[in-house]
């Protein structure tokens, strides 16, 4: 102990050995690196204020109670040129999320296709799911977004002389009209119809597995969830009267009136992102599957497993751990790629918010909304993809 | 597009740092060597670039107009193309000096935006054009149409008005850029093209068959388009004001790009004489911080107003657009100049 005590320095240090001490250095350049950042962000936050003083300009946020004042083409909620600023955003805000909602089903859907296909044994299959994503992911996204608009939905006919198709729809360069359900006041029954076979679905799915563990015998449960989640609502349905009418489009003297659109501009849209990001995605399937080692299959398959159920329980778990992560990087390039709308008129986020700028002049506002909001969604899919990975992850027993 | 976010973003960066915004314009002017004027992309007989990238047209003259009065040299001029969501960040950030862009003052861009108007260049109002096919008289039977508009102008906001305001119902049809508006109107994707009339009468002439396009008599709005500065800077602000007026000024005492040079010398009316700078110890030039022949070599270089409003969008342009409104006091219309002494 009392040579412990004499190497100890705790009276003798000299200035020296406190330079020298890594500990002490360690925070010193942490504390002056943090030093310097929060420097830099306040001048630049001091520069922006003194600057927009100087420049006349109105800032903060109060613009967004204002009147917009303008109308929006494709809006999900109520929105009028009477609603505020803030609510024009909203709009465009929900109108990016809807079409990256859509784009990303439909891009995984094409994806897994895809890339599946180029694994097949079939020469022609293979070869044509090659082409399909060397050429989608090689052209700029904002080609492909004009090849739909203008290349092929330009092509459809004059309001005038639209196609009709059957259902009452109705396909014009305007989009595509087709007649919007009309409920009646029994209706609610079905939405009940359905959450009661959905919970039912749950139970029988529950009792399928304890008695397959129990005796080995199986129970094929997609057909009776089949039958529960389609067979329910539509025997509510008929069983209160059939409460349900259309609102047909019909000719008007410029337009169609009635019915729901779907309008070009979205479709051009939702089309090209999807087309583009699936090439993607397809190339994330294929390195997945190609991850799992062919002993795998070979095992499981020595243990008697039919293919169906080796892929669906021993490739298929295995390749998820390697293509969620790059996944979900393909979804988020998708969300931001929207932005790319505003270039056929589409009302998404930055072509709303745009607007709002240059009517209001609010342009470090409305960029600031634009970059909350992006990183916002950008950070809910990763939290939800880290969620999906951990639990898709093996579980080492 | 992309770019316009990225051009937002930049110029929000740049109105973020830049701090030499406030220094006298006139003085940056000088020592880069030429103006820096906020234009359009491109309207036939407004602002447009030819074929090897020359601009020309109304508000490119009046650009001209400026370099001659600073310079004696209307050559000295660069061109901000900017859309019409674009030019406001433009001139804020100080990527232009002057923004001439068939820009309507209103008292929102007067203020809370931050820039000075005080001269109106060409008084417009909003007007509708529709394919004589649709057989439509007036804008008033133009119900559940579809409108194609361009993002972020005033025409955007008196559409919504005015179908607000006759309880019509419309779709409206937004694009960012002209070209965008032009194609999806020539394709059918709306039934009407609205902006201001002067924009009507550029635009129809860009359809491959202009003679199937009717505008409609309403006029919906009060489109005083004219120069905006920035705020902070009244030296400069007189300058670009006064440019418009000596134009004005100039149709008024008759004298032309042709004849400016031998009036000069002849004219014996103390007014004229004043204008050109030929008066003894005159100081109106050096007080506007130009040379006292800034109003001469203005009429050099660009003509009068009405040589200007000829040369570009008059009666023996393919614009074809009259005088009306923009004809002189003394003609019934409403371009007077105040008393330059």
């Amino acid at each position: 102990m009392t040579d412990h005590a004499a190497i100890a320095p705790s009276e003798a240090r000299t200035l020296r050995s406190y330079v020298y001490d890594p500990k002490i250095r360690a925070i010193f350049f942490q504390i002056l690196t943090l030093v310097i950042v929060v420097a830099i962000g306040w001048s630049i936050f001091d520069n922006t204020v003194a600057n927009l003083a100087r420049s006349g300009t109105a800032s903060g946020y109060q613009f967004l109670k204002g009147r917009a004042g303008f109308d929006i083409g494709a809006s999900l909620i109520d929105y009028s040129s009477d609603s505020t600023y803030g609510r024009a955003i909203l709009v465009g805000f929900l109108n990016t999320i809807l079409v990256a909602f859509f784009g990303i089903i439909t891009a995984t859907a094409i994806g897994f296709i895809i890339g599946i296909g180029r694994l097949s044994k079939n020469w022609l299959i293979a070869k044509l799911c090659t082409v399909y994503v060397e050429v989608f992911r090689n052209i700029p996204v904002l080609l492909i977004i004009f090849f739909w608009y203008k290349g092929v939905l330009s092509s459809l006919p004059q309001v005038r002389d639209s196609l009709k198709l059957p259902l009452g729809m109705v396909l014009n360069n305007r989009g595509l009209a087709f007649p919007r359900p009309v409920w009646g006041d029994a209706a609610w029954v079905i939405p009940v119809a359905l959450l009661i076979a959905i919970v039912a679905t749950f139970i029988v799915a529950r009792w399928a597995k304890q008695r397959q563990m129990r005796t080995g015998q199986q129970f094929h449960t997609i057909w009776a969830a089949i039958g529960l989640i389609v067979g329910l609502p539509v025997l509510a349905f008929l069983a209160v009267g059939a409460p349900l009418t259309f609102d047909f489009p019909i000719a008007g003297r410029f337009n169609l009136s009635g019915g729901s659109v779907i309008a070009p501009e979205f479709v051009a849209l939702y089309l090209a992102l999807s087309f583009y990001t699936a090439s993607f995605i397809a190339e994330t399937i294929r390195a997945g599957i190609r991850a799992v080692a062919k002993g795998q299959s070979e095992a499981a398959a020595a243990l008697g497993l039919q293919p169906s159920t080796t892929t669906r329980l021993v490739v298929v778990p295995q390749a998820m751990r390697v293509i969620i992560p790059p996944l979900t990087s393909q979804y988020l390039n998708l969300t931001k790629n929207s932005s790319l709308g505003i270039a056929v008129g589409f009302p998404e986020l930055v072509a709303t918010g745009g607007t709002t700028m240059n009517q209001t002049g609010q342009a470090i506002e409305v960029v600031s909304i634009w970059l909350v909001v992006y990183l916002s969604i950008s950070i809910t899919t990763s939290l939800f993809m880290n969620w999906f990975n951990a639990k898709m992850a093996l579980v080492e027993r | 597009m992309k770019k316009t976010l990225l051009s937002a973003a930049i110029g929000a960066a740049v109105l973020g740092f830049a701090s030499a915004a406030s220094a006298a314009t006139l003085d940056t002017v000088k020592s880069k060597g030429f103006v820096q004027c906020v234009v359009n992309t491109g309207l036939a007989g407004f602002a447009a670039p030819d074929a090897s990238g020359n601009w020309s047209g109304f508000d490119v003259d009046y650009c001209k107009a400026v370099a001659a009065a600073i310079f004696n040299d209307a050559t000295k001029t660069k061109y901000t193309p900017t859309t019409s969501q674009t030019r406001f960040t433009a001139l804020q950030s100080g990527e232009g000096d002057v923004l001439f862009r068939n820009t309507t003052w209103t008292i929102n861009r007067d203020t809370a935006l931050g820039f000075n108007f005080r001269t109106v260049n060409y008084y417009d109002g909003q007007g509708f054009m529709v394919p004589k096919s649709l057989n439509v008289k007036s804008a008033l039977e133009l119900s559940g149409a579809a409108v194609c508009v361009q993002s972020g102008t005033t025409t955007e906001l008196n559409l919504a008005d005015y179908f607000k305001a006759n309880k019509l119902e419309y779709k409206p049809v937004v694009y960012e850029k002209l070209p965008e508006v032009n194609q999806a109107y020539q394709e059918g994707r709306c039934d009407v093209y609205t902006t201001d009339q002067s924009g009507l009468y550029s635009l129809r002439l860009s359809l491959s068959n202009p003679d199937e396009h009717i505008i409609l008599p309403e006029i919906i709005s009060k489109e005083p388009l004219g120069p905006a500065v920035r705020q902070g800077d009244d030296q400069w602000f007189d300058i670009v004001s006064w440019t418009h007026y000596a134009l004005v000024q100039a149709e008024e005492f008759g004298l032309t790009k042709a004849n400016v040079d031998d009036i000069r010398k002849s004219s014996t009316n103390p007014d004229v004489r004043r204008f050109l700078g030929v008066e003894k110890d005159t100081k109106i030039g050096t007080d506007l911080g130009l040379t006292n022949d800034w109003a001469y070599n203005i009429v050099k270089a660009v003509g009068n107003y009405g040589e200007v409003f000829e040369r570009n969008i008059g009666q023996n342009t393919p614009l074809k657009i009259q005088r009306g409104l923009n004809a002189l006091w003394t003609k019934g219309g409403l371009q007077y100049a105040p008393p330059v002494r």
